[in-house]
């Protein structure tokens, strides 16, 4: 099938419409590294489907020559739940915010990761409403000032690779939003795994929010505050590649190679695809450092998997091929 | 009507002859009264009778024993003439138990028969019922025909040599008893319940053989009895010729979407969230994967019927089934799939309102939410069913309209015909008029999404995986051709103008409506959707004792309406618009015709109308 895809670049992905974020807005870096994205993919243009909901994030549609629909408030995951169990060849991407996809749309983000549908959640997440103008989101942090929060937040707020882990998502990927060559492949990989794929962007609001993940994303410091996640490889970070986390008891410790005796060999080795999160959510809540990557990336029975194999079972069972075997079936009588 | 001719005379062997019968059972949630009534309405349709059901139970689904809310109940007319209606006044009840006499007596007319288990009459039950004597005992019941069976005893005394069964299933088995009896007294044959019982429990042999003894045991009672003076006996009807069953709306409904989903070529997608009285079409679809229905069971009502517009988007037959306030809940959603101008049919199976109102009574007043229960300037096409068979051509035509316009089709119907039955002359798929499409197959350079057809406005429609189709669509304004976000003012203007053209356009492609009747006179009655068989046979008996003045008119296509509307409205002197509710198809024809004076006839008791007090207003409006 893949020999009968043409050869694409980031241009065919481009639509004519003139994008309309604020300049220097993170969403710029997000759309430019799914168009190069798309070509790596091995799927047909016409195959591809962009599902938004509302906000400054929930535009990204508009500017894909893909098919997509820019839906309604918090709903994009219900909207492409249809569109992909209808046609289950599609590759279907929703394109939602923290506010979208935690507030008004939480409800559908939880019950999609449950359902594990075969198709991929890009989450901008700036914590902060930008599209009107300035609120606290369910993740804006406590004693955030904002234009709802005047005297500072106080709602706790939802961290989404927990909330999403703790609906059973099987992918959980987190990334910084100006780290373009890692966010092209983790969507490459996002789109090869099998079953709903949440990648959560550290994405800067310059407007609203400005800064609010400069301590884990600025580059003098990243190397230092990241520690960007590898199946199979051990977890070292740091500019000097000499720091890595051990688990010391129920707690993740931050050790330094060479003090204490510690080597590489002590250090946990990242295990992705471990069927069971709890590891997997310890790294998603850990501040320090900030973990990054694909954090989970278990492979599952999708909805779509077992929806067919009944289909199958069923039909292969049943005396009914057309509905007028239906119709006439069972108690039935004449009239003279 | 029969009530005249059931008045009982000890007449001799033969049946005597009636023209139709109303017959209600009624007793604990637990005593199976809607299979007893299922069974009796079932045996005699197949014998050639024209039927109409209606279940009542309550909306507790396992009441305390005994008590008055848990009272079960199902409503069976037939007859050898056409039946629209369950019937109003019951002419035999069958009552179970205290309670169930209690709150069913006030249906039955003095004069007419009322058969008791009299073992249920105790000292308790009769406290669990409130009632202060023992009504079998006090004279209260004078004016009726109480016919006093000890059926839990006999039902015992039939099984004491049947093995392998519980006290339990015995008492169970007890409204087979009366189900025999009655039909003894109908001139019924109890083969097809005998087959029914043995197809249901093959497996369980001695469960077969108690039922059918106690059904034997009840026949052969009543024929003994002298308590019984005579058996009824009422003929086939007159009805078309050709292959029957008995269906309940809410299944014709969804036989009518699996209809037109094999017309059309279309997959058919269900995205629905449980709700009374509408559960049963998403119960019913859930079954029929061998016709590849995809049925989601979504999480709520929006993800229903958002889900059912990425279905549609996908290019489904897409449907998303609801009852009042999950129309509510729906709005939002609406709004968007009327912006893009996809095909979706929202199934709104009306109930008892407002907020959680009556879930379990039926009404009429999601009228105006269906019209307007939206932001903006937001036309979708109304329709609405009007018998239990009925649902299954309007199912057919909301798809045939959602598909052919590209727009959103709200299909109302109502919890009294979803849940009652009738017998529906079945249809197949080749009687079922084309579905055409606006499908757009393969990339040419003049192609834009939001291009018409020049007729019914209806615009392009290009599927997902189709290449060089590309698209975007969204709840934002789009221009005009290309479908692209715009804020133009004037385009703004242009499309709320033509989203609401193309609505009004649907006009030319639906059926004139046709009165019945007188067609010009004294009094017009109207009425639209399920409250067609009430009015009908009130008119109906009305214009056959002499009234040749009184027409009536029955809408199943809101909006639009029917383009001779007002040509059959100027046909009479007074018009009387009847529904189960406020007055609001009243206030959608004075928007429409301001220039007539519409009456009311307005009932909002969570009931059907009653053949009577309609009657008694009409006349009342002749005078």
């Amino acid at each position: 099938m893949e020999a009968t895809v043409e050869k694409y670049t980031f241009k065919d992905f481009t639509s004519d419409q003139e994008v309309r974020w604020c300049p220097g807005c993170d969403d710029y870096v997000i759309l430019r590294s799914m168009q190069k994205a798309l070509p790596e993919m091995g799927v047909k243009k016409e195959d591809v489907v962009f599902i938004s909901g509302i906000g400054c994030s929930s535009r990204f549609p508009y500017y894909m020559d893909t098919y997509g629909m820019h839906g309604i408030h918090g709903r994009a995951p219900a909207i492409a739940s249809g569109v992909k169990l209808a046609n289950p060849d599609l590759s279907v991407w929703v394109i939602t915010g923290d506010g979208d996809a935690m507030a008004i749309g939480g409800n559908h983000f939880i019950h999609l990761l449950r359902r594990n549908i075969n198709l991929n959640i890009i989450l901008f997440n700036n914590e902060i409403y930008g599209l009107t103008k300035g609120q606290f989101s369910p993740t804006s942090l406590v004693g955030q000032k904002t234009k709802s929060s005047p005297y500072g937040n106080t709602q706790p707020p939802f961290s989404p690779g927990e909330l999403a882990i703790g609906s059973q998502a099987r992918f959980f990927a987190r990334i910084g939003g100006n780290t373009p060559k890692e966010m092209t492949q983790m969507f490459i990989d996002a789109e090869k795994f099998k079953g709903t794929s949440l990648i959560e962007i550290l994405q800067n609001c310059v407007i609203f929010n400005d800064g609010c993940f400069t301590k884990y994303t600025d580059r003098k410091v990243r190397e230092d505050m990241q520690l960007f996640v590898e199946h199979g490889k051990p977890m070292v970070f740091g500019k000097e590649k000499n720091k890595g986390l051990v688990l010391n008891g129920l707690k993740l410790e931050v050790v330094t190679i060479g003090e204490n005796n510690i080597t590489q060999e002590d250090l946990l080795v990242h295990d992705a695809q471990e069927k069971d999160p709890t590891l997997h959510q310890m790294l998603v809540r850990l501040d320090y450092p900030l973990v990054t990557g694909i954090i989970r990336s278990f492979t599952d029975v999708t909805l779509e998997e077992r929806e067919n194999a009944l289909t199958e079972e069923v039909k292969s069972k049943s005396r009914f091929s057309k509905t007028s075997d239906l119709f006439f079936s069972g108690e039935t009588y004449e009239v003279e | 009507m029969a009530t005249e001719n059931i008045i009982a005379e000890k007449n001799g062997q033969k049946p005597k002859v009636l023209d139709a019968v109303v017959i209600r059972f009624v007793g604990d949630s637990g005593d199976g009264m809607q299979l007893t009534g299922t069974q009796f309405s079932d045996t005699s349709a197949m014998f050639g009778n024209d039927v109409a059901t209606f279940p009542n139970y309550p909306s507790e689904i396992r009441a305390p024993q005994g008590s008055l809310y848990g009272v079960s109940g199902f409503q069976v007319h037939i007859g050898s003439v056409e039946i629209s209606t369950p019937g109003d006044d019951v002419d035999l009840l069958v009552a179970m138990n205290p309670a169930g006499l209690k709150t069913n007596l006030f249906a039955v007319k003095p004069g007419h028969t009322i058969i008791v288990d009299t073992d249920s009459f105790t000292r308790k039950n009769l406290e669990k019922a409130k009632y202060e004597t023992n009504p079998l005992e006090d004279h209260s019941l004078e004016n009726y025909r109480v016919i006093e069976v000890s059926m839990t005893s006999l039902t015992k005394e039939a099984l004491k040599d049947v093995e392998g069964l519980d006290n339990k299933s015995i008492t169970r088995s007890k409204n087979m008893f009366a189900l025999g009896m009655v039909y003894w007294m109908y001139d019924r044959s109890i083969q097809h319940t005998v087959d029914f019982f043995n197809k249901k429990f093959k497996t369980k042999q001695h469960i077969v053989e108690a039922n059918t003894k106690v059904l034997h045991a009840g026949y052969f009672f009543a024929e003994t009895l002298e308590l019984i003076p005579n058996a009824y006996s009422i003929a086939p009807a007159k009805m078309t010729p050709g292959t029957y069953r008995i269906i309940m709306g809410n299944t014709a409904t969804a036989w009518g979407f699996l209809a037109a989903a094999e017309k059309s070529g279309f997959e058919l997608f269900l995205g629905s969230y449980p709700i009374t009285p509408a559960t049963d079409i998403l119960h019913e679809l859930v079954k029929h994967k061998h016709f590849g229905v995809k049925a989601f069971q979504a999480e709520d009502e929006i993800a229903g019927i958002s889900s059912a517009i990425g279905a549609s988007f996908a290019g489904d037959l897409a449907i998303t089934t609801t009852s009042g306030p999950g129309l509510a809940l729906k709005g939002e959603a609406l709004g968007l799939a009327m912006m893009i101008e996809l095909p979706l049919v929202i199934v709104n199976v009306q109930r008892g309102g407002p907020s959680t109102g009556l879930p379990t009574k039926t009404e009429q007043s999601d009228l105006l939410q269906a019209m307007y229960g939206r932001n903006g300037e937001s036309p979708v096409i109304v329709i609405a069913a009007s018998t239990p068979a009925n649902c299954f051509d309007y199912a057919f035509e909301a798809s045939k309209l959602a598909i052919e316009h590209m727009s959103p089709v709200i299909l109302l119907t109502d919890g009294y015909i979803a849940n009652g039955s009738a017998p529906w002359k079945i249809k197949t798929v080749d009687e079922m008029p084309d579905i055409t499409n606006n499908i757009i197959q393969e990339y040419n350079e003049d192609w834009h999404p939001y291009e018409r057809n020049e007729d019914s406005l209806a615009r392009n429609w290009a599927i997902p995986g189709t290449k060089g189709l590309e698209h975007r669509v969204g709840g934002l304004e789009k221009d005009r051709v290309s479908g692209n976000v715009s804020y133009v003012p004037e385009n703004h203007e242009y499309m709320t103008k033509i989203r609401d053209e193309k609505i009004k356009r649907v006009q030319n492609y639906i059926p004139d409506v046709t009165n019945e009747f007188a067609d010009e006179g004294d009094l017009l009655v109207v009425g639209w959707g399920g409250t067609y068989g009430s009015l009908h046979s009130a008119v109906k008996e009305m214009y056959n004792d002499g009234y040749t003045n009184v027409g009536f008119v029955h809408f199943n296509y809101i909006n639009p309406l029917p383009k001779n509307t007002k040509d059959i409205l100027s046909n009479y002197k007074k018009i009387v618009v009847c529904e189960l509710n406020n007055g609001q198809f009243a206030k959608v024809l004075k928007i429409n015709f301001n220039d007539f004076d519409f009456l009311q006839f307005n009932k909002i008791q969570g009931l059907p109308f009653g053949n009577s007090e309609l009657i008694e207003k009409f006349k009342q409006l002749l005078k």
